[in-house]
């Protein structure tokens, strides 16, 4: 098929975009490199919507092979790009979702480097945005496990980049180095989970000889445990998801792309291309399964207690993800991805939408008049935090385009039909309930909570009355930001349509890929749908009760707070993970640190072994070579030579006696000696 | 014919002479003709095996040595010349100036 052997340029258009930009992007100005990020990203969606042109004729797919990478020994490992439904369904989203994304952000760029003062950076943001395109374009197309971690390690670069984008300061805009800090622990935290991913990819080799995936899934056996450790860290599990939340320090299209709509759903995508070797393992299916319950329950329960619009969403998306590692757990694929999918659609909506409000209250705060204003005039305001939702309200009337899109994608996140959220959401509840009841509990309970806080945070921030000042003065966003919006929320409305109880299209898709018996069409369950929609439906009304009815004034307490009283406390300080953490991990750490740096590293390693054993035991030996050795062994050869030769002159000085007359006796006296030998030898 | 021993004999008695004469005498006048009696019974002898053996090779050898012991000649008067002209003396017991 031709248009398979074009499927390297979902790779290389974005590095083309990258390349150019981090040339020219500076002087091609604000309008000249977004455009060029733009064309690299939508040249990227082309090329895969080309690939699913042709796989809806060939849908065995093709590998195709760039060259050999690594070849050592038993090891092969072509660069190779596998085009299959599993992995064009990651390119589509990938790439789509991307594209609309990096259209949103060059408008959203636009006032956010205005603001940070740093207009500079506009085209070091896009260059990290393709970036991370191409990383995340290897890492779904790749053929083999090691290419899988080039792309793997990839995105964990460019998530570190875009965290720490404003690395000099604080998610307050003040100057601080918290950005970086969020940077860096997310780096660490997923360099856990990528320890786990090179024992698994040992442990794969040693059982296989291979990485190569069509060597390694036809014949499961087991490697599986340590795969958990991998999805765990990338795609935000419990409990290594700490990093998600200080994610959102980056700026907004970043985690809608990286934090919610891509990146994190990689471990998703992982277990889903490993089925086989998930299949063959139930205790790792179980154990897989359990996490992202307890994820999903866990997660949602601290998304009730936030007050920071983003943070809401962010521990959203761990519970969202809990749901889809849940679902490939039980042996659910087609569910997982189908939630993966839909919920990149509805996340990334909310992500740029809860971006375009904050937006809308950045720019009533301190208008920019199109210039940039300086440190003085920024130092002298007070401080207004424009992501708490206690600072907003009644926002609908000033932003209505935002509101509605807004109210789409929570009702989809929500799970409310027909929106996409309820049919991904609903398959992972019907399997769950055949699969593992304990599970089905977990799900179903969080999401109830999902719609409740979805509810609570839209009431919060559209309905009742403005709670602050540039609340009242709020301003819709430029076109350039809505549109993605629009194009997103329809994909929300719509998305589920792909997959429909009955039609099974999604899951014939998948199909081609993971066989008949991975991929298998469950059916509709009315009992659970039912069951899910009421308890949507029912969590949204308890939200209505608590904060429409009476609407939350400012400077007043969350309602839930009196009901709940120490839970909702402990909602609002996220159980306290962090500072668990901080006590089990990272102080015993520091400890750890503070002692090998003062005791064994300073006191041990320089004071004793150094100054005393080394230094002394150098001069010690320094002293005996000078003295003994020196002046003693090799002093004494040469003088002894002399003296020896002093005195074997003055010897043979004996015989030099100055007398002809001498010489020639003695010259005599050997002739007649040689002579006589002569005679009488023979 | 006077046999070859002969000569032999005679030959020795003058190069042993020749060589007391270098070892005992202090004129070194003397020395140089002792050295050159050793040169000529050397040549003596020569002669007479190039005779007895009938070959020219012998007598041309004594034809070599006369010119060398000419040259010599010329050389070592020369030297005792100089010698007495700075020591006022040809005694060679007090020529011992290379002692060590």
């Amino acid at each position: 098929m031709e248009a398979f052997n074009l499927v390297p340029w979902v790779v290389f258009l974005p590095v083309l975009g990258l390349l150019l930009n981090a040339a020219i992007g500076r002087r091609a100005g604000e309008r000249g490199s977004a455009l060029i990020a733009i064309g690299a990203s939508a040249g990227a969606f082309v090329v895969s919507a080309l690939q699913f042109l042709a796989l809806n004729a060939h849908p065995e797919g093709a590998v195709i092979s760039l060259g050999d990478w690594i070849s050592i020994g038993a090891l092969h490992v072509p660069w190779a790009f596998r085009v299959d439904t599993l992995s064009v369904t990651m390119m589509l989203v990938v790439s789509g979702v991307g594209t609309l994304i990096h259209i949103y952000a060059a408008g959203y760029m636009h006032y956010d480097v205005r603001y940070k003062e740093d207009t500079a950076s506009y085209a070091r943001f896009f260059v990290y945005l393709n970036l991370f395109i191409a990383a995340m374009m290897i890492l779904v197309s790749s053929d083999s496990y090691l290419m899988l971690f080039v792309g793997w390690e990839g995105v964990g670069l460019c998530s570190y980049l875009l965290i720490g984008f404003w690395y000099a300061r604080n998610p307050d805009g003040k100057f601080g180095i918290l950005n970086a800090q969020a940077a860096k622990k997310a780096f660490v935290a997923n360099r856990v989970g990528d320890f786990g991913f090179l024992l698994a990819m040992f442990a794969i080799f040693w059982a296989f000889g291979s990485l190569n995936f069509d060597a390694v899934l036809p014949h499961a056996e087991t490697v599986a445990p340590w795969i958990i450790m991998f999805i765990t860290g990338k795609s935000a599990q419990l409990p290594l998801y700490v990093w998600l939340p200080d994610a959102m320090a980056g700026p907004t299209p970043v985690s809608a792309l990286i934090h919610a709509a891509t990146m994190v759903t990689a471990g998703v995508y992982l277990v889903a291309r490993s089925a086989p070797l998930f299949a063959a393992v139930p205790a790792a299916q179980t154990t897989v399964a359990v996490v992202g319950g307890l994820t999903a329950l866990f997660a949602a329960t601290i998304a009730v207690g936030q007050y920071d619009i983003k943070k809401v969403l962010a521990y959203s998306t761990i519970s969202q993800l809990g749901f889809m590692v849940a679902a490939v757990g039980m042996g659910a694929f087609v569910a997982g991805m189908f939630h993966l999918v839909t919920h990149a659609f509805f996340k990334a909506l909310l992500f740029l939408s809860s971006g375009s409000v904050i937006l809308a209250l950045e720019r009533a705060h301190h208008p920019l008049d199109g210039k940039v204003e300086s440190h003085a005039q920024h130092a002298a305001q007070p401080h207004f935090d424009p992501q708490d939702m206690r600072n907003m309200g009644g926002m609908r009337k000033q932003i209505p385009l935002t509101f509605w899109v807004y109210l789409v994608g929570a009702l989809a996140l929500a799970g409310v039909p027909p929106l996409a959220g309820f049919f991904s959401k609903d398959e992972i509840l019907a399997d769950a309930l055949l699969a593992n009841p304990l599970v089905y509990v977990l799900l179903t309970a969080a999401a109830f909570l999902t719609a409740f806080y979805m509810g609570r945070q839209v009431l919060l921030v559209f309905f009742g009355k403005a709670r602050s000042h540039p609340a009242k003065k709020a301003v819709e966003s430029p076109r350039v930001i809505t549109l993605p919006l629009v194009a997103l929320a329809a994909l929300s409305l719509f998305g589920g349509l792909i997959n429909l109880p009955g039609l099974h299209w999604f899951t014939g898709w998948l199909e081609h890929t993971l066989g008949h018996k991975l991929a298998h069409a469950t059916e509709f369950n009315l009992a659970v749908a039912l069951l899910s929609t009421l308890l949507a439906l029912g969590a949204i009304y308890l939200a209505w009760t608590l904060y429409g009815r009476s609407p939350l004034k400012a400077d007043q307490a969350d309602p839930l707070k009196a009901r709940l009283g120490a839970v909702f406390v402990g909602m609002e300080n996220k159980w306290w993970v962090d500072e668990f953490y901080a006590w089990l991990i990272i102080r015993p750490y520091q400890r750890l640190a503070a002692f090998l740096a003062d005791v064994v590293d300073w006191k041990f390693w320089h004071d004793w072994v150094h100054d005393s054993l080394i230094a002394r035991g150098f001069r010690g030996l320094a002293h005996f070579l000078a003295n003994p050795v020196d002046l003693g062994v090799i002093d004494g050869i040469a003088n002894g030579l002399a003296a020896t030769a002093n005195g074997l002159a003055k010897g043979l000085s004996f015989f030099q006696t100055g007398f002809v007359r001498n010489y020639a006796l003695v010259t005599f006296l050997g002739v007649v000696l040689m002579l006589g030998y002569l005679v009488f030898s023979s | 014919m006077v046999p070859v021993s002969y000569y032999f004999a005679l030959s020795a008695i003058l190069f042993a002479l020749g060589a007391l004469g270098v070892l005992v005498r202090r004129n070194a006048i003397v020395v140089f003709m002792s050295v050159e009696l050793m040169l000529n019974a050397a040549n003596l002898l020569f002669v007479a095996f190039a005779r007895s053996y009938a070959a020219l090779n012998g007598q041309i050898y004594v034809f070599f040595v006369i010119a060398v012991a000419a040259a010599e000649v010329a050389i070592g008067l020369a030297l005792i010349v100089a010698i007495f002209r700075t020591k006022q003396s040809i005694d060679i017991d007090e020529i011992s100036s290379l002692k060590g």
